[in-house]
């Protein structure tokens, strides 16, 4: 459903994208793995118009939305979660989910779509209904990650891009977050694109991923060949290159 | 010795100036709340709404009300014209230049005016009357009253706007992150003009508001724009709350350094306060520690 087609995107002179091409199925999970700097980030951001590409096209069920600003991208159905969870700090918990449904709550009748999702929001965040009437600002790591994913899904996005969820979070924590994006896709048909450093973790649960290095994508596959992959496993998966080629 | 009804009455007329200063300073931070920019175009809207008013008044011979609200209408359509031409087409320029765009633009507007309307001052009547209310020794005008009283009516509208809107809400957003803002869904500089649109009018209705007190002129502008700003800075860049409460502190201040000391010094006063708070709490008054806008 949605086809980046030979994109660059440039940030001035630093040529951050080169030729990157890619393609998301409906309710797929797909992961970009790379390290720092590889562009995960920037692609992430490409797609969602915050950086458009210079060339190269991106296909929506075949519409062009490279050009277009990102409130548009999200109104026709393309949600971030972009990374460092960027929520509005001084805004309530509840606040931040209702900003999450700007584009039908000032609409008329929107009130009740709003309190549909919350419903559904809560439910897969417990503890956002607990914290609801806090400043978003002083919210744990863990719950501000839940509440910058609640924020995304309150659009009611069809393809959720989310950038390193896991960081900066303890393990249990980043077991959940990755268990509820599992069950957006597998229960609720969301397409998810997932960006992450913690490649074992994100290919666990992806249908296929890409490798990038230095802005191109180097490697791309089923998850499953990916894991099995010698050279990923050696620069992402954190094996020893001892255990993988001195066997 | 000055009797504490003399006080009394500093303090009253200190208020009434301390709105003024107040609303104007509501102005520049919805502005830097969605921008970041300091827009020193926003004493000139003050000027526009005073001059507009007389203006109209005298063409069009209606009741001063409707005069007032075409006036405010007509500023505000200015500061759209101001956001769309001036700001709007900048892409990441720099806040100096932006900040240098806004000057310019003020000079310009101010030009005009001088231009259209002559240097002369003009009066305008009081919404209801001159006849001074006694009260506990002080007296005080009706147009004070109106100032006081539109003032809290301001107050109580933004408070609805930004917190029980969804526009206000959005734009609150914009002035915390406008990456995620925009990620949200909200367009961000649909906000941005907004707040040009909001800060127009509200700068339009001050500079109305005082023009029976102070008389009006095509060059009001500078004067109320640096106190609005110095009010703004008081009471925390980027806290609307806090600029009125900054406007405040400043008009009673003023007055009272005037009554006290010698009305020469009003607007040294303005400025020396500024100065302090900016030595001694640069986050203002209600503002936060650091640099962080809110």
């Amino acid at each position: 459903m949605l086809t980046v087609k030979n994109v660059n995107t440039f940030y001035g002179q630093l040529h951050a994208l080169k030729n990157v091409s890619l393609h998301l199925k409906k309710g797929e999970i797909v992961t970009l793995i790379g390290a720092n700097g590889a562009g995960k980030s920037t692609l992430i951001n490409t797609i969602s118009g915050l950086t458009p590409p210079r060339t190269g096209s991106i296909l929506l069920d075949g519409f062009a939305i490279e050009k277009l600003p990102p409130h548009r991208i999200v109104e026709l159905g393309i949600s971030q979660v972009p990374e460092g969870r960027q929520i509005f700090n001084t805004l309530s918990v509840k606040e931040n989910l209702e900003l999450g449904a700007f584009l039908y709550l000032r609409k008329k009748g929107g009130r009740r779509l709003y309190e549909e999702m919350v419903e559904k929001i809560f439910h897969l965040f417990p503890v956002l209904r607990e914290r609801c009437h806090q400043p978003a600002g002083t919210l744990s790591g863990g719950e501000q990650q839940m509440l910058a994913i609640g924020r995304a899904l309150m659009a009611r996005p069809q393809i959720l891009l989310l950038d390193e969820p896991s960081m900066g979070l303890a393990p249990l924590i980043v077991k959940e977050i990755f268990s509820v994006i599992h069950a957006l896709a597998r229960q609720g048909g969301t397409t998810i694109l997932l960006v992450e450093q913690n490649a074992k973790a994100a290919l666990r649960i992806a249908d296929r991923g890409y490798v990038l290095e230095t802005g191109k994508v180097i490697m791309e596959g089923e998850a499953l060949e990916l894991m099995e992959n010698k050279e990923v496993k050696r620069a992402y998966l954190g094996r020893d290159r001892k255990d993988i080629w001195e066997r | 010795m000055e009797s504490s009804a003399q006080i009394f009455q500093y303090i009253l007329s200190g208020l009434a100036n301390g709105s003024i200063y107040g609303i104007i300073g509501f102005g520049f931070a919805i502005i830097f709340n969605a921008t970041g920019i300091i827009n020193f175009a926003q004493g000139e809207f003050v000027m526009l709404g005073g001059m507009v008013t007389v203006f109209l008044l005298s063409l069009l011979q209606w009741p001063l009300v409707y005069c007032i609200l075409l006036a405010i209408l007509l500023t505000l359509i200015v500061g759209i014209i101001f956001e769309r031409l001036a700001v709007n087409p900048l892409k990441d320029a720099s806040p100096i230049t932006i900040v240098i765009i806004t000057i310019g633009a003020s000079i310009f507007i101010r030009g005009i005016a001088m231009l259209v309307w002559g240097k002369d001052t003009y009066p305008l009547p009081s919404f209801s009357g001159d006849t001074a209310i006694n009260l506990g020794g002080a007296t005080i005008m009706p147009q004070h009253l109106w100032i006081l009283g539109l003032t809290c009516i301001i107050i109580i509208l933004n408070r609805l706007f930004f917190y029980h809107t969804i526009y206000g809400k959005a734009m609150r957003a914009c002035s915390v992150n406008p990456k995620a803002a925009g990620l949200a869904g909200i367009n961000v500089r649909a906000m941005v003009l907004i707040s040009f649109a909001i800060s127009s009018a509200l700068g339009a209705l001050a500079g109305i508001i005082i023009a029976p007190l102070t008389l009006t002129s095509y060059d009001v502008g500078i004067m109320l724009g640096l106190k609005g700003f110095c009010a703004a800075i008081i009471g925390g860049m980027g806290s609307g709350m806090g600029a009125v409460l900054g406007g405040f502190v400043l008009g009673i201040l003023e007055s009272l350094g005037a009554g006290l000391i010698s009305a020469g010094y009003k607007d040294a006063i303005a400025f020396i306060v500024l100065l302090a708070i900016l030595f001694f709490r640069p986050g203002g008054l209600l503002g936060r520690s650091g640099i962080e806008r809110v």
